[in-house]
């Protein structure tokens, strides 16, 4: 099912539609078929114009089995389309389902569960392996072949590009022709029975979109940062190394990084989540940009060396491809849960930048800032992604690798200090190396590494002393240390550009403010509560700690902050914390994207308290109509 | 050095310039040595600093790594690059270091605790993974910087503060461990016999792979007199079994005329060793050492001499010095073939990269 999607999706991105997907699987290998919890689900959303989410409610559902049709017949608005899969409404899966009797049988009848539905009931085992028997495949594997069936049959009904698929797939099994013919040929069928049957009357047309002038490619959040990684590594013109431990959702990385050696990148897949962070801490030491890949747990694990790194203030790019917790969790599910952790998740006074981006595309700019700031400050930066970036996807446009930022490593050379004996003799001239002797701007030490004559020195996690950096217990000397080290942190927003606030009317009192992986419902949600007439105010924010300079001025300038958040509230605990603002929480932790129109009634809601009015949404909020469409934002400023 | 036609641990570390000789004083930081008076330590770091310019190697390309206890504090005492690290990592850190940079001579400092109870994982795969990498384990058989705990080296019915009744803990033998992870080369030697411990670094610096040396050390305060038996004038001949490449293992009173001690190692029925009276059987019977068999059964038999308790009796030298290919070498080796042929700039090859695949332009 995960193929279907990612192909239909290939097709419209092709065609140049905007899009966003959501992939929901189980976390189990071979989760048990025909159950609730083994259903696998692809949720494409694609527009002819700019969109920012998955939706909440979907046109068409293609269900496969009963399971698949209870567990996802609840997001679906009236009159959605439902294409079903006759042949697997077994007796036996319908048990597995939970449904007393077939929904199929009772269409249009008093208890039809399925009423306001369009349901398609067709026979796609059936089709399918009549329309590949020539290839003298098992029954099992020309069953199979249905996942294609159901891609043709909808690349027609939405009028998608056929070609790239009929590549993907003679790419894939050109090696096995029999399998390649069945699959072409299913492919085919289900295309020519959307085209034949009288069934499907309706053929969508979904236009090109317009998007900025560009290149583009679709692409995935775990494969945007991959590239971002390896694009540092260019741009810091340093070898790129990576020890990590194989975690779902962050393996992809190591798997697509361990593919690139050819740009100098090494990978280490480590015998724990320590040895891996341990083993980019050595090839920090080293010289090289280091870096660590992992989920929450694995965080857990890292928290001793990760507080080593800051310590000895490496370098080092720490990502956290978030998911649900806590401990194991739900593993293939997508949660913001780990912040605070981020944040404090180290004993002792151990700051941590934190970058996170907004979107699948947007990974790889995240992944070049991230290892800007950990170069140039000398530190361990968190970037944190999460599930639904790291499998979600959109359509990226493809930068100019020109305009990307150069990161300088700035390498210690020679001796940057006058040693006592030196400075009793009357000399001037450096003559001796201090570890810990910092730019004045950016507090950062020297980067001095191993080969470098007349650089010896040793670092470790015991305190430093402020400039030589020997080990000192000094009262004094440690409370000066953990300031410049927080120092050195917040003065990382000296960098940061301001924050884009999107206020359309500039009359907004309510302020929506996020970060990571909500910026496409929140975006979302306030173009709904725009388009009904109200003001909404909207911020995201990429760079968690230090936070940007600006934000307390703009959340001071709003009546009211709402802040969601994929988790209990932990960014709206920290700007609380910081800025005294009552912000506002809108949590939810169901392991998927926030609904865009339930959180524009939380908006509304708030919008109306604000302003002192009653709001209501109608249409654009929960009292949705049939269709479920993102509207043109371009409309909703007329 | 390695045996003939084999690779050296340090063939890539660019050596000092022709005409500069470096003495043990290059190799001494300035910073105070701390350990508590009559530690082995002492002595193992002058043994290394005087060892340390024979390798001939630049100070600025060798780097010690430690974790966290009374031996980790070894790398600041150390003039040249290193990292005090934290409990049980140095392994993996050094592993990044190798990995990351052929032109590196780099060093493990830890101790029983530390590579073998908190780091036994870190340990175990190095050995495995064959890293370039020299780890000197200090065994003491107890903790001494949490001040007197049982180790995992300690032998049963310890009494300690954790322990008051006595450890239940049955303990490593970290010969036998390495063994048991593959290790290229095993060895180890004691704390006071300079002689010894220089002879088996330098073989371990000269290993191709990860070497685990581990180092009889006597802790004065905590563990006073573990090692005892093997180190005093009267019983160490009966305690020390030697190991030398090529020599018939013998010890115990030595016959002048035949160089023999009257105990010498023979195969056991079991197919493991014992220890027999040389003079009950044929001198050809006597197992000859060979530190390079490819097969470790030996050496691993020959480590299980090594008493579990109150350590009466222990083999010393190098266990197994065998060559395979290194993580390092066959890592840097990809990197290496993936990148001959690739033409055009960094830049030119990463905007073929994110360009790659399915695209399309909007005007």
């Amino acid at each position: 099912m995960q193929l279907t999607g990612d192909r239909f999706t290939q097709e419209s991105a092709v065609f140049g539609n905007d899009l966003v997907t959501l992939p929901n699987f189980p976390a189990e290998i071979r989760a048990p078929q025909g159950t609730i919890p083994g259903v696998s689900s692809f949720q494409v959303h694609f527009a002819d114009h700019d969109i920012l989410t998955a939706g909440d409610r979907p046109d068409v559902l293609v269900a496969m089995n009963p399971a698949a049709l209870k567990a996802n017949l609840g997001d679906l608005p009236r009159g959605a389309t439902i294409i079903v899969d006759t042949h697997d409404f077994t007796k036996r899966n319908l048990d597995k389902a939970g449904y007393a009797s077939n929904p199929l049988d009772k269409l249009g009848e008093v208890d039809d569960i399925l009423a306001g539905f369009q349901v398609q009931p067709v026979d796609l085992t059936g089709i399918t392996v009549e329309a590949v028997k020539e290839f003298g495949l098992s029954r099992k594997d020309a069953a199979r072949a249905k996942n294609m069936f159901a891609l043709g049959l909808l690349s027609w009904m939405y009028g998608r590009p056929t070609e790239p698929t009929v590549e993907f797939l003679t790419k894939k099994f050109g090696k096995k022709p029999d399998i390649l013919g069945a699959n072409l040929a299913a492919f085919k069928a289900g295309w020519n029975y959307g085209e034949t049957t009288e069934t499907f009357v309706v053929q969508y047309e979904i236009k090109p979109a317009k998007m900025a002038a560009g290149t583009y490619r679709n692409i995935t959040g775990n494969l945007a940062l991959s590239y971002g990684l390896v694009a540092a590594g260019v741009r810091a013109d340093l070898p790129v190394f990576l020890g990590s431990y194989p975690i779902t959702p962050a393996s992809d990385i190591l798997h697509e990084l361990s593919r690139h050696k050819a740009f100098g990148v090494t990978t280490l897949q480590a015998e724990d989540e320590i040895a891996g962070i341990g083993a980019a801490i050595g090839a920090s030491f080293a010289g090289q940009l280091a870096v660590t890949t992992t989920s929450g747990p694995g965080i857990a694990l890292k928290g001793e060396a990760i507080g080593l790194a800051v310590m000895t203030e490496l370098p080092l790019l720490i990502v956290n491809v978030q998911r649900g917790g806590p401990s194991t969790g739900l593993p293939t599910k997508t949660e913001q849960s780990d912040l605070l952790q981020a944040m404090y998740g180290r004993n002792g006074e151990a700051p941590v930048p934190i970058v996170a981006p907004q979107s699948p595309g947007d990974c790889f700019a995240a992944a070049v800032e991230a290892a800007r700031i950990a170069i140039t400050y000398r530190t361990p930066v968190m970037l944190l992604s999460d599930g639904y970036l790291a499998n979600g996807s959109e359509p990226w446009a493809i930068p100019d690798v020109e305009d990307l930022p150069v990161i300088d490593a700035n390498f210690a050379t020679g001796p940057n200090h006058v040693s006592a004996k030196a400075a009793k003799d009357g000399a001037s001239e450096p003559d001796e190396f201090w570890p810990y002797l910092r730019d004045e701007a950016t507090l950062a030490r020297p980067w001095a590494v191993p080969g470098t004559a007349g650089l010896e020195h040793r670092i470790g996690g015991l305190e430093k002393g402020e400039g030589h950096g020997n080990i000192s217990y000094d009262p004094a000397n440690h409370d000066r240390m953990v300031r410049i080290r927080a120092e050195k942190i917040a003065r990382i927003a000296d960098s940061l550009p301001p924050l884009e606030v999107d206020d359309p009317s500039g009359e907004a009192k309510v302020l929506v403010i996020g970060w990571g992986s909500t910026y496409g419902p929140i975006g979302a949600a306030c173009r709904r509560v725009r388009r009904a007439g109200y003001n909404v105010a909207q911020v995201h924010l990429r760079h968690l700690n230090p936070f940007p300079k600006d934000l307390g001025d703009i959340l001071k300038s709003y009546d009211k902050v709402l802040v969601p958040e994929m988790n209990l509230g932990q960014l709206s605990r920290l700007l609380r914390a910081e800025y005294l603002v009552d912000a506002i929480g809108y949590n939810h932790v169901y392991g998927l994207p926030l609904k865009a129109a339930e959180l524009a009634e939380a908006i509304g809601d708030l919008v109306g308290t604000a302003e002192g009015t009653d709001v209501h949404l109608g249409e654009h909020g929960l009292d949705t109509p049939a269709a479920d469409h993102e509207a043109n934002p371009a409309e909703a400023r007329k | 050095m390695p045996a003939p036609g084999l690779r050296s641990g340090t063939e890539l570390v660019p050596g000092v310039a022709e005409g500069v000789t470096q003495t043990g004083k290059d190799f001494s930081s300035d910073q105070e040595v701390r350990w508590c008076p009559g530690c082995g330590d002492y002595a193992v770091l002058k043994a290394v600093q005087s060892f340390l310019p024979d390798l001939g190697l630049r100070r600025e390309n060798i780097v010690f790594v430690s974790g966290i206890g009374c031996s980790s504090r070894f790398p600041y005492y150390l003039d040249t690059y290193g990292m005090h690290s934290i409990h049980g990592r140095a392994p993996s850190i050094a592993t990044g270091l190798a990995t990351a940079r052929e032109d590196l001579s780099v060093w493990v400092v830890t101790g029983d605790g530390d590579a073998l109870s908190i780091g036994g994982n870190h340990l175990i795969h190095a050995l495995r993974r064959n890293v370039n990498i020299t780890i000197l384990l200090f065994n003491n058989r107890i903790y001494g910087l949490t001040k007197g705990q049982y180790s995992p080296t300690s032998e049963v019915g310890k009494v300690t503060k954790s322990t008051p009744a006595g450890s239940v803990d049955h303990p490593f033998n970290p010969v036998s461990l390495a063994l048991g992870a593959e290790a290229s080369f095993v060895a180890r030697t004691i704390d006071s016999d300079r002689k010894h411990l220089t002879g088996v670094l330098a073989a371990a610096a000269a290993h191709r792979g990860t070497s685990l040396v581990e180092i009889y050390q006597n802790c004065p305060i905590f563990n006073d007199g573990a090692f005892d038996a093997i180190k005093d004038r009267e019983t160490a001949q009966h305690a020390v079994i030697p190991l030398v490449h090529g020599s018939p293992i013998t010890f115990g009173a030595r016959d002048e005329a035949t160089g023999l001690g009257d105990k010498a190692l023979v195969r056991a029925a079991s197919g493991g060793v014992e220890v027999v009276d040389t003079a009950s059987v044929d001198a050809e019977d006597i197992l000859v050492h060979d530190a390079h068999e490819p097969d470790p059964s030996t050496a691993f038999a020959i480590s299980r001499l090594t008493d579990a308790g109150y350590l009466n009796r222990s083999p010393i030298g190098i266990f197994r010095q065998v060559q395979r290919p290194t993580y390092d070498d066959q890592a840097r080796a990809q990197v290496a073939e993936a990148r001959t042929g690739v033409t055009g700039t960094p830049a030119e090859r990463l905007t073929a990269l994110i360009s790659s695949g399915d695209t399309w332009t909007v005007d």
